[in-house]
């Protein structure tokens, strides 16, 4: 019976781990993408708002003064900085919404961490006219209040979530909830390449603007594909963006950066490939932070948007099959890339994405002199300015 | 929820339910992370990990109750759980503890013929669940698969008190009597003896109270006050 294959796995990993209730949405959902991926007006349309609203496509920028401070290969900047919101997360947004119009569904709903997600859900809910709601956890509510009253200024409502960790893991477990709730009325608008099938390889498609973008600026700028590629993985949307256009081009080295919080040996982290074993959450199956027992743990990292112990399905199998590499980078380096990127480029990241300017920093200086790295920055580091004060002991 | 506060509370109130006229006991493993659920198996499934419980003790739980008393017994509990401690270990150590069945909500009809295959080998009954949301076509085909019974999501939403039953069950129930073979359970905010009334005379073989109880057994931690209350639900099925 075709119906009741299991369906959208990568290697073991991925699948459809939900409520019965949720099953149905899921199949309609499927269906409803397939439909609009084939549909031209709706690419011409989603083109469209990227380019005029969204400010796509965005720069490939030569850093030249951190390049000179690593003394090895070059390194690129993905600009998704750049991007309406000041993150990749509006490519993911924009698509979804337009396809939550496109199935009449009256209402949003998404989950966020950093907040990143949260107000591109709030910006596309509007622009589109789609009431949105939001849930994030409390200690997230509390380090990335700036980007909780972006929200509220968008007409988004804000719901905190105080179970659990109260931070992005259980902003799912609610928006889920909610979900199984609503569901006929409801698109869940979900934030990362994660959660149960179509949404790894939905967020992915719409994430891989930037590793197309990256293909085409390679060329024309320097006339050859990137060594290396490297993003910071939290959930794994802006990775796998960046990553799978690139999936066929062997010679292309990718490298993910995982927040090691205080360190992979403290256990206080959230470094869910690096030190995670396979099992079931949110829907699919991936590696995970988890212990003897399978409680998911909780997970610890300056990032909001990269402490989940989850990591998307695709990913985890990159990791198996050696396509792609991955590696812990910590609070202390990633505030260190920061500060670096700040003196020497002008550009402020997002704390996530320092993660990864670290790792490609790292990377470079081992690198010759003619190779050329591409590190995404992700986001800009706007919403991450109290925490980084905080972290050198001044008071905003 | 086993092990809310602790074990030992938890068997009192198990056999409380049995003694009140439960013809089967759900015994809840907590997972950290319970989507199907609504606050008052959150709250216990959390005071049942910080209280230290283990899937294993959980099983030997089952075990004790097994000796006293022939009531089926079911585990409620999420697939990562099951996962970790292994699908064929786990199959093994339920049976040993005469388990019946399994209830497993994260695991849809899509993912589970490799489960249930274990599962069948250690004669243990995965159940299967139909939703509000269900198509017919859908749901005789998780019908054809579900062992022991099917279970009736009563709502859309998460389990929890509820003080109203949704409209429209009747016809539901009869629906699916006539896709599925299996007795039908029915569950998810069924809290008053009214509900259980109503349920028994609207087509429902089976009738689910999880919140009501867990918030009972937390709250009061009387397990006289259990079986008073579960008495009262069944008088609904059985005047
Ligand atoms: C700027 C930025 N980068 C990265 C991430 C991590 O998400 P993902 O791994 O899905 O790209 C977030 C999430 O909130 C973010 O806001």
């Amino acid at each position: 019976m075709a119906e009741v294959a299991s369906r959208g796995k990568f290697g073991p990993y991925g699948g459809q781990f939900v409520p019965e209730t949720l099953m149905p949405a899921l199949l309609e959902l499927e269906a409803a993408y397939e439909d609009a991926r084939a549909d031209p007006r709706f690419e011409a349309e989603l083109d469209d708002y990227n380019r005029h609203y969204g400010g796509r496509p965005t720069p490939l920028y030569f850093a030249r003064r951190l390049t000179e401070a690593c003394g090895g290969a070059r390194i690129y900047l993905k600009r998704e900085d750049l991007c309406h919101g000041g993150a990749h997360k509006f490519n993911n947004v924009m698509g979804q919404a337009l396809l939550a119009r496109r199935m009449g569904k009256p209402r949003m709903i998404a989950e966020t961490g950093a907040g990143q997600h949260g107000v591109a859900a709030a910006m596309a809910g509007a622009v589109l006219g789609i009431p949105t709601e939001v849930y994030m956890g409390s200690v997230d509510v509390k380090r990335q209040a700036l980007n909780v009253f972006r929200m509220r200024l968008l007409g988004t409502q804000v719901h905190a979530v105080d179970g659990g960790s109260q931070t992005l893991k259980d902003a799912i477990n609610e928006a889920l909830r909610d979900w199984v709730t609503n569901v006929t009325m409801t698109y869940y608008c979900i934030g990362s390449v994660v959660g149960p099938h179509p949404y790894p390889t939905i967020v992915r498609d719409f994430q891989s603007v930037i590793g197309r973008e990256i293909k085409d600026q390679a060329r024309e700028q320097m006339g050859r594909l990137p060594d290396l590629l490297v993003a910071c993985v939290g959930g794994g949307s802006n990775s796998m963006g960046t990553f799978a256009p690139f999936l066929e081009d062997t010679a292309v080295e990718l490298l993910g950066a995982e927040a090691g919080g205080e360190g992979i040996e403290t256990g206080r982290h959230a470094a869910t490939l690096v030190a995670g074993r396979p099992g079931v959450l949110h829907g699919a199956r991936s590696y995970l932070l988890q212990d003897e027992d399978g409680q998911i743990a909780d997970t610890f990292s300056v990032s909001a948007g990269l402490d989940y112990p989850g990591v998307g399905p695709q990913l985890a199998y990159l990791k198996d099959t050696k396509r792609a590499s991955f590696t812990a980078v910590t609070d202390a380096q990633a505030l260190e890339a920061f500060h670096t990127l700040a003196t020497l480029e002008g550009i402020l990241p997002a704390l996530e994405s320092a993660h990864a300017v670290f790792a490609a920093m790292q990377r470079a200086r081992e690198m010759d002199r003619d190779q050329v790295v591409v590190a995404t920055l992700s986001g800009r580091g706007d919403k991450d300015v109290q925490t980084v004060a905080r972290s050198m002991g001044v008071e905003l | 929820m086993a092990g809310d506060p602790d074990l030992a509370t938890t068997e009192k109130m198990a056999l409380a339910c049995i003694r009140g006229g439960a013809d089967l006991v759900e015994l809840g493993v907590h997972f950290s992370d319970p989507i199907a659920d609504g606050p008052e198996i959150q709250a216990a499934g959390q005071r049942a990990l910080r209280a230290g419980t283990r899937p294993r003790d959980v099983l030997d739980l089952a075990a004790r109750l097994r000796r006293g008393s022939d009531a089926p017994l079911l585990l409620m509990t999420y697939l990562n759980p099951v996962l970790a401690m292994g699908l064929t270990p786990f199959a093994e150590r339920a049976a040993a503890a005469g388990v019946d069945g399994v209830i497993v909500p994260d695991l849809s009809l899509e993912e589970s013929p490799e489960i249930r295959g274990v599962l069948d080998g250690a004669q243990i009954d995965l159940v299967q669940l139909v939703a509000p949301s269900t198509p017919d076509g859908r749901a005789a085909a998780i019908g054809a698969v579900s062992r022991g019974f099917v279970y009736v999501v009563a709502r859309y939403g998460t389990t929890g008190t509820r003080s109203d039953l949704p409209e429209g069950l009747r016809s539901r129930l009869q629906a699916l009597h006539h896709t599925a073979s299996l007795p039908l359970a029915v569950g998810f905010g069924v809290s008053t003896p009214d509900h259980v009334r109503t349920l028994a005379t609207s087509g429902a073989d089976g009738i689910v109270v999880g919140s009501a109880i867990v918030r009972m057994a937390a709250e009061e931690a009387d397990p006289e006050a259990v079986e008073a209350f579960v008495r009262e639900l069944a008088s609904g099925v059985r005047p």
